[in-house]
């Protein structure tokens, strides 16, 4: 051993174990499960990841509402496909937090019990099939901005799923806003029928972001273990400049009188955000709060029997081998 | 709680010549309940010709502890790798 | 063989690919175990891709510039030939499984013959469907057993689905007048022929799943002339309402 190696490994003798963590994760070297960490850290990752699976499979809920009455064979299969994503995604979030020492079914109960949060977005109703559109293109997006940096986090089974995630989201946003561009490129009513769902997914959209920084309970400590990349302001601006002109693209436009271009800033200014309503819905007063959760807990207890038969069938398959065995 | 389904890991085979890769987890009742939903789950996009299923808790994994004693012994011999040899510069290839 | 034969034989599979489909899709979401969900879509998606592939080629035959969509969406009722097997509602998980496996052993037994069709596209589609169905017909026999030699309220269900549904598994081996002319053309499948071959697979399931076939002798039929149960014009409302309700428009 060099004596420059002899030196290193006293100078880290003397660090604590956290402080050695943290300094892995500011040389981007990733977690993995076996390591030792924080507890903070690991409760952190437990609730985010999670609340990043629970949002994937409660959205399945609206835009399912429209997989039977999807308008054309082609949107019908896209759009199931789309949704059956989401539920791949959901589980390949909720196998990343399982490594975390916490079970799929202890992380349902979080959720059945109104415990655990997801996205306050999917407690907006569906009421057109243009709002199949607006889903994929603003909701999508903006869930992309939102994705993309996490590739890179600290916790490897987390950057890991969220790299398939990425991957297979590419098509969801696509989809979204050729459905948009089809609509506003048909009759009067179908162009109508695309403003109306822009008007009504826009400021949902912009508050899916999350709080203004001012606000943001988490976002410092977020930044360090590479949960976050930028901060949720910085997120919404991105967000913006980049819906805009596809917006205009297609002769849609943004419900917002504020909006308008700022060459300073080389992005554009927008009007307030309606905090209030964001914090309503939260709070569980959105329009299908109520609903979501009873169709999430409804599927899982009805599922029961069935999980139950299961396991009892293979156990009878397993004693029946041991018996052959034997 | 206690009759959940366990959990599984992964592994798909992308195409015949290359190995098995860990591809993430599912959880199921029974191995062949594990090996459909595998399928189901992880080669929805032709991502797959083989695979394997195990169940989680029979993977025996060594702990990050004793990575000093596991990994760090390997580090110095720079003997077992061709750059440790030098050849004359004009033999290209060896 | 007449066109209009032949669309019309081709309606008697296709359209049940289309309700079973339908009927699948409204459960994405609502599965027992996300790992289910998922792989119940995946059949669903395959049902739906076999009715495209119809349809188009349908579309092609009638020649009046009618597409695929014009034929899933816009026919009304009397005109829609699937099998009443296939519309039963998603009352359970049971009757999930039940419908599926009762459709799936026979739908199999079809395509094998199907395949050796003289028409190049049916034979086609056909060999493409036998490795979906047959990945179909795995699952659902698998979900069979672990539901009947599952626990005692599983087995309980499942024989009630088992139960209700037997009586529209007779109507599968019906040869309607279309069949005939089919079978006569070498383009279409004898379907009173897999009777035998049908019951000997469901009864080998049956055994590991320790259920019986119900002794009844009646049995429903009329989905294979367009009259159909109540369930259809409700499955009918959702999967044609946009057309309905915006005619002419591209989506």
């Amino acid at each position: 051993m060099s004596e420059k190696e002899i030196k290193n490994n006293e100078t880290e003798k003397s660090l604590s174990l956290e402080e050695i963590f943290e300094q892995r994760i500011a040389r981007d070297e990733k977690i993995e499960p076996k390591d030792w960490m924080p507890e903070k850290y690991r409760k952190t990752h437990i609730r985010q990841i999670s609340q990043h699976a629970h949002s994937e499979i409660i959205g399945m809920l609206p835009e399912g509402n429209w997989i039977t009455r999807a308008p054309s064979l082609r949107r019908k299969v896209a759009l199931l496909a789309k949704v059956q994503d989401e539920a791949g995604h959901g589980l390949y979030l909720y196998s990343a937090c399982e490594t975390l020492g916490i079970s799929r079914e202890e992380l349902y109960e979080q959720l059945h019990t109104g415990k655990a949060k997801y996205s306050s977005i999917f407690n907006y109703p569906t009421i057109t099939w243009a709002d199949m559109g607006a889903i994929g293109w603003l909701v999508d997006g903006a869930a992309i901005i939102n994705q993309v940096p996490l590739c890179s986090t600290s916790y490897g089974p987390y950057a890991r799923a969220m790299i398939r995630v990425c991957k297979e989201e590419s098509f969801h946003q696509r989809q979204g806003y050729e459905i948009m561009i089809t609509l506003a490129n048909g009759t009067p009513e179908q162009k109508e029928m695309a403003q109306d769902a822009l008007n009504r997914w826009w400021w949902p959209s912009l508050m899916m972001l999350g709080p203004t920084d001012a606000e943001s309970v988490h976002t410092a400590q977020s930044m360090k273990w590479k949960l976050k990349r930028k901060t949720n302001d910085e997120l919404r601006q991105q967000f913006i400049d980049q819906t805009v002109p596809q917006a205009e693209l297609i002769g849609l436009t943004i419900p917002d009188p504020d909006l308008k271009w700022n060459e300073e800033k080389k992005g554009y200014d927008f009007g307030a955000i309606d905090w209030d309503e964001f914090w309503q819905v939260v709070k569980g007063h959105g329009p299908c709060n109520k609903e979501r959760m009873a169709a999430r807990v409804n599927a899982w207890e009805k599922g029961k029997w069935v999980r139950d038969a299961a396991m009892a069938y293979a156990k009878k398959q397993e004693d029946k081998k041991l018996k052959k065995a034997i | 709680m206690k009759n959940n389904w366990p959990l599984w890991e992964v592994f798909v085979r992308s195409k015949n010549g290359l190995e098995h890769r860990h591809f993430g987890s599912i959880h199921a009742a029974d191995e062949e309940m594990a090996l459909e939903n595998a399928r189901d789950v992880y080669t929805r996009r032709n991502e797959g010709v083989s695979i394997w299923v195990v169940e989680s808790k029979h993977i025996t994994a060594s702990n990050p502890e004793n990575n000093g004693e596991l990994f760090e012994p390997a580090q110095d011999k720079v003997y077992r790798h061709p750059t440790f040899y030098t050849l004359p510069d004009e033999v290209k290839h060896m | 063989m007449k066109n209009e034969n032949k669309i019309q034989y081709i309606y008697g599979i296709a359209d049940n690919a289309l309700i079973l489909g339908q009927r699948l899709s409204e459960l994405c979401g609502h599965g027992p175990n996300l790992e289910t969900d998922i792989a119940m879509t995946n059949m669903a998606l395959d049902l739906l891709g076999q009715t495209r592939s119809y349809y188009q080629y349908v579309a092609q035959l009638s020649g009046d510039g009618k597409t695929e969509d014009d034929i899933a969406f816009l026919r009304i009722e009397r005109q829609y030939k699937n099998v009443l097997l296939v519309e039963q509602p998603n009352k359970h998980f049971g009757y999930v499984i039940t419908r599926q496996f009762f459709y799936d052993v026979f739908h199999l037994l079809l395509l094998e013959e199907l395949q050796n069709s003289n028409d190049e596209t049916v034979a086609a589609i056909a060999k493409k469907g036998i490795k979906e169905v047959s990945y179909h017909q795995r699952f659902s026999s698998d979900w069979m057993k672990r539901l009947g030699d599952g626990t005692e309220e599983s087995h309980q269900k499942v024989q009630e689905a088992v139960d209700d549904l037997w009586r529209y598994t007779d109507e599968l081996f019906h040869m309607t007048d279309d069949d005939k002319i089919a079978v006569e053309n070498g383009i279409g499948v004898n379907v009173a022929t897999l009777r035998e071959k049908y019951e000997q697979r469901i009864k080998e399931v049956f055994e590991e799943a320790t259920l019986t076939i119900p002794e009844t002798k009646w049995f429903q039929k009329g989905g294979k002339q367009g009259i159909h149960s109540e369930h259809m014009g409700y499955l009918l409302s959702d999967l044609q309402y946009m057309q309905r309700t915006y005619p002419n428009m591209k989506w």
